[in-house]
């Protein structure tokens, strides 16, 4: 568990120093690297992939979009189509994040299992 | 085992991350666009805090101060007009560069680099009628001339500071969408910006059309469905106004002697340029202090376009040493379009002139090497254009140039099995700088300056509309227009491109365009009428194309207002009064046969009877007039809505009158019918009759059914709902994405009215302008902002089609603006 919680913190710390200036899949390497040193399982590995950019990407974007009260996320919404409803966009977002980091950190782990 | 789980973990990480990255179909790649560092997250404007801000932009000559102003109108000081035009470009560019390079890919024929095959044959139209080559012809030209040279120079380099600023995370968010990125502003795309413009404002030639209708209706019918005047005339040069022109003394006058070869009158073609229906064009007007309460002129324009967001214009202040001057500007083009100095005012309608001929041309053979010209072969150009198309391989199309224009339609292009090579000579391919008038404009003092400022404009042909502080007012046509034969009726028909008799002759002297200044009734005025009566001594082609409604009424308001102000303008701008029913339909009353209705109807004579012609939004008599007219157009017209022989409907004066007077007429009878002869009476009826079922088929959405209450109609019988709902008024985003469209928009109003606002198309800025008390006020269908993710992207809409206006704050210095000031921006060197 205590793993687990470095783990979050460590991808969620590093991703969020890099991603300013780097393409968004810097997640990856990330996540792998976190994946690769710090020791867990395969499912916790992935678990703490997920959650971290999962928890990162939603509430950046929540901390941006409040400030736009919403104005173009409910655009966005709109447009993909979700029919305008935001919290659907916010979801997305973080699981298509969560979800690369999470298979990225899994990789790492089993990389390092070999 | 264990190498297995790693290689497929790895593998399908690496595979998500490729599908989350790139573009799948129309869909943007979604990893890039939802994330929230550099996706469209990025885009939602903070819209609680502003605060200034300080930048180091190399490049400026000195220090620049912008102040933004509560609607986020930028008010720019420079020490100097490069550093002015450098700033005004990076200053658009950081509210509207997306609009500003889509509008310039659209021209330049390379949308289908961004959106793919879908957009090959609008890119190949655009090369084809040669808007790229006008804007290569006219940025040439105007690099011979060193002083606008500079200007422009100075202005792409602003918008290209600004793009050098941008990472990934800051683009627009259409660039987000649409996955691709800015590319350099050059001076050519200023100067396709221009004939993207031109392209808009040049579509009135029927050439084709009129060769189909004679061939096809003969001569007698021609004369009376496209008459060159009409009866109820009110040109923008007031009849008896006097002529100091003489065409005799133009230098090409004697080639006019030679007359010309003939006009094409038997052939019928297959392929024309699309068209609106019917004009919807622009109104100004100013009157001279005579007629007003402060003594001074008052100056109003609302060039009427179509409507879109982000909008067409962008609000400035410019100050310089050498000017201060507020208005509409162009975004990619510098300079204020539209607007007024400390000195002038100025605004423009459209011309409206045929400033566009089409030549038959005959080739030798299928290699098209060779064309006919004066008994020999010669040869012609041909330019090979590459259209790069996102996710296909290039497509090549040969494009044929001739002394008689461009080959727009031949075997390669056009309907499918029409071989005829169509060539069209353009005003805009001529070389030209029409960035110099605006320039001069912006910087005039006195009707001297602005007559010099338009002497060398070309297209597209414009009705400039003047007033000065010290009291003068005017209104003078200018573009450069074609020396045509009288005889033959040069450019009403397409001509044989065979010989020079054929050709333009040369042009009419920018002197000789009609104008007027200070009249006796005290007003001048356009609303793309006829700019001349009669007896004008050169000739163009008349047609009866020309707007015949919201001129008349202007010149009735004009004419019987007294003691004017602001107020009067404000009022007059947003008339909803519709002359064309008024004369229609008691017409279209006067034939109905009633004795058939059913109780429905009944109540719709009724209640059209009552009508006092108001298309108001909160009306229903404009909604049934609005079907019948439209649906007896298309019952009587239906002759010349034959899509393989393209021909133009008479217009709405015309088709009146043609109501009124001709009982037994041949075009009565519906084609769709062939064992029925229908008279005048029966399509009346039959239009009536399709009223109510075309209220029951539209679908009206919830938002616009303000007035579900009308006794008269309940929603499930009839939705029979006001003129606003029914208009449905949109807004729309330039990538035709709703979401960031303003839909639904509930405004009175349409074509032919003063508030020409229809479902698409409107006033897209209005603006008043008080010499007197030294005030405008202005408003248009948008914001400042071309971020559709900032509260300044559509936030003047409401006050638009409420008819209302914001005071512009023309100020000398950046304090003036007190608590009306957003946030300062300084940039240094």
């Amino acid at each position: 568990m205590k793993n687990f919680v470095v783990s979050v913190f460590v991808i969620l710390f590093l991703s969020s120093v890099l991603q300013p200036f780097l393409p968004w899949y810097i997640i990856a390497p990330v996540a792998f690297f976190a994946g690769y040193f710090i020791k867990q399982s395969a499912l916790a590995a992935f678990g703490a992939g997920f959650w971290a950019i999962f928890l990162l990407w939603v509430s950046y974007a929540f901390v941006l979009t409040h400030a736009n009260n919403d104005l173009l996320a409910h655009k966005v919404a709109t447009l993909l189509p979700m029919g305008g409803h935001v919290s659907m966009l916010l979801l997305v977002t973080g699981i298509i994040g969560g979800l690369v980091s999470g298979l990225a950190a899994l990789s790492g782990r089993l990389a390092a299992a070999l | 085992m264990n190498y297995f789980k790693f290689i497929l973990s790895a593998f399908v990480t690496v595979v998500l991350i490729v599908l989350l990255n790139s573009q799948l179909g129309v869909a943007p790649p979604f990893a890039k666009f939802l994330n929230p560092y550099q996706g469209f997250w990025q885009n939602a404007e903070n819209t609680k805090t502003w605060k200034d801000d300080e930048a180091h932009v190399p490049g400026l000559k000195d220090e620049v101060k912008v102040y933004f102003d509560e609607r986020l109108v930028p008010h720019v000081f420079a020490k100097n007009d490069q550093d002015l035009y450098f700033m005004q470009g990076y200053i658009t560019a950081k509210y509207r560069l997306w609009q500003m390079e889509i509008q310039t890919h659209n021209a330049a024929g390379r949308v289908s680099e961004i959106v793919g095959e879908k957009a090959i044959d609008l890119d190949r139209m655009q090369r084809r009628i040669g808007l790229g080559y006008g804007a290569e012809t006219a940025q040439e030209y105007i690099a011979k001339d060193p002083a606008s040279k500079q200007l422009i120079d100075a202005y792409c380099d602003g918008v290209n500071a600004y793009i050098k600023t941008l990472k990934p995370k800051d683009y627009p968010v259409e660039y987000k969408l649409l996955n691709y990125k800015p590319e350099a502003w050059t001076p050519l795309k200023v100067a396709l910006l221009l004939k993207n413009m031109a392209n808009m404002l040049s579509v009135f030639e029927y050439d084709i059309e009129n060769t189909n209708f004679i061939t096809k209706y003969g001569d007698q019918n021609f004369r009376e469905l496209y008459p060159d005047f009409i009866d109820a005339e009110d040109p923008i040069i007031p009849v008896g106004t006097p002529w100091n022109v003489t065409p005799q003394d133009s230098a090409d006058h004697s080639k006019m002697q030679a007359g010309n070869a003939g006009v094409i009158r038997n052939e019928l073609f297959a392929n024309a340029l699309t068209k609106p229906d019917e004009i919807t064009g622009s109104n100004n007007w100013a009157v001279s202090g005579s007629k007003t309460k402060s003594g001074k002129p008052i100056l109003c324009n609302d060039p009427h376009l179509r409507l879109s967001l982000p909008s067409i214009w962008y609000e400035m202040q410019l100050v310089s040493p050498n000017m201060n001057v507020y208005g509409a500007t162009l975004p990619g083009s510098p300079a204020v379009i539209i607007g007024f100095n400390d000195s002038i005012s100025w605004g423009v309608t459209n011309g409206g002139r045929d400033v566009r001929d089409w030549y038959k041309i005959k080739f030798k053979d299928a290699s098209r090497d060779e064309y006919e010209y004066n008994g020999q072969w010669v040869k012609a150009e041909k330019k090979v254009e590459r259209y790069k198309v996102r996710g296909k391989p290039d497509v090549l199309d040969t494009v044929v140039y001739t002394r008689f224009g461009i080959v727009v339609f031949d075997q390669n292009f056009g309907t499918a099995g029409s071989k005829k090579n169509l060539a069209m000579r353009w005003t805009a391919h001529l070389p030209s700088n029409e960035f110099k008038t605006f320039y001069q404009l912006n910087c005039g003092k006195n009707y001297d300056d602005y007559i010099n400022a338009l002497k060398n404009y070309t297209c597209p042909a414009q009705n400039f509309v003047f007033a000065s502080r010290s009291g003068d007012i005017a209104i003078k046509q200018q573009g450069r227009f074609p020396l045509r034969d009288r005889a033959s009726e040069q450019g009403k028909f397409i001509s044989n491109g065979t010989s020079d008799k054929d050709e333009w002759k040369g042009f009419i002297p920018s002197a000789d365009n009609p104008t007027v200044k200070n009249p006796e009734r005290g007003f001048v005025s356009s609303a793309n009428q006829h700019p001349t009566d009669s007896t004008y001594p050169y000739y163009y082609p008349g047609l009866g194309v020309y707007e015949n409604y919201r001129n008349r009424r202007i010149n009735k308001l004009l004419t019987d207002g007294k003691d004017i102000d602001a107020d009067f303008m404000k009022k007059m701008q947003t008339d909803n009064y519709n002359l064309l029913a008024s004369e229609a339909l008691p017409v279209l009353l006067s034939l109905l046969n009633r004795s058939n209705l059913n109780e429905q109807e009944k109540k719709m004579v009724e209640e059209l009877s009552k009508w006092d012609y108001y298309n108001n939004a909160g009306e229903v008599s404009p909604v049934y007039f609005e079907i019948w007219w439209n649906e007896l157009r298309k019952l009587l017209w239906d002759e010349m809505m034959d899509k393989n022989v393209p021909m133009k409907q008479p217009n709405f004066y015309v088709t009146v009158e043609f109501l009124k007077h001709d009982s037994t007429s041949v075009f009565y009878d519906n084609l769709s019918t062939p064992n029925k002869k229908e008279t005048r009476e029966d399509i009346v009826l039959m239009a009536f009759k399709r009223i109510e079922d075309t209220l029951r088929k539209k679908e009206f959405t919830e938002v616009n059914e303000p007035y579900d209450n009308d006794d008269n109609y309940k929603k499930d019988d009839l939705k029979a709902h006001d003129w606003g709902s029914y208009k449905d008024t949109k807004i729309g985003h330039l990538a035709m994405l709703d979401p960031f469209s303003s839909m639904h928009v509930y405004s009175g109003g349409n074509i032919g009215i003063i508030n020409a606002t229809n479902t698409t198309n409107g006033p897209s800025w209005r603006m008043i302008v008080d010499e007197g008390a030294m005030k405008a006020y202005v408003v248009y269908p948008g914001g400042e902002s071309g971020n559709p993710g900032s509260a300044y992207y559509d936030n003047m809409v409401n006050s638009w089609a409420k008819g209302q206006y914001y005071e512009a704050n023309f100020i000398k210095q950046g304090d003036e603006l007190g608590t009306k000031k957003l946030f300062t921006s300084s940039f240094k060197p």
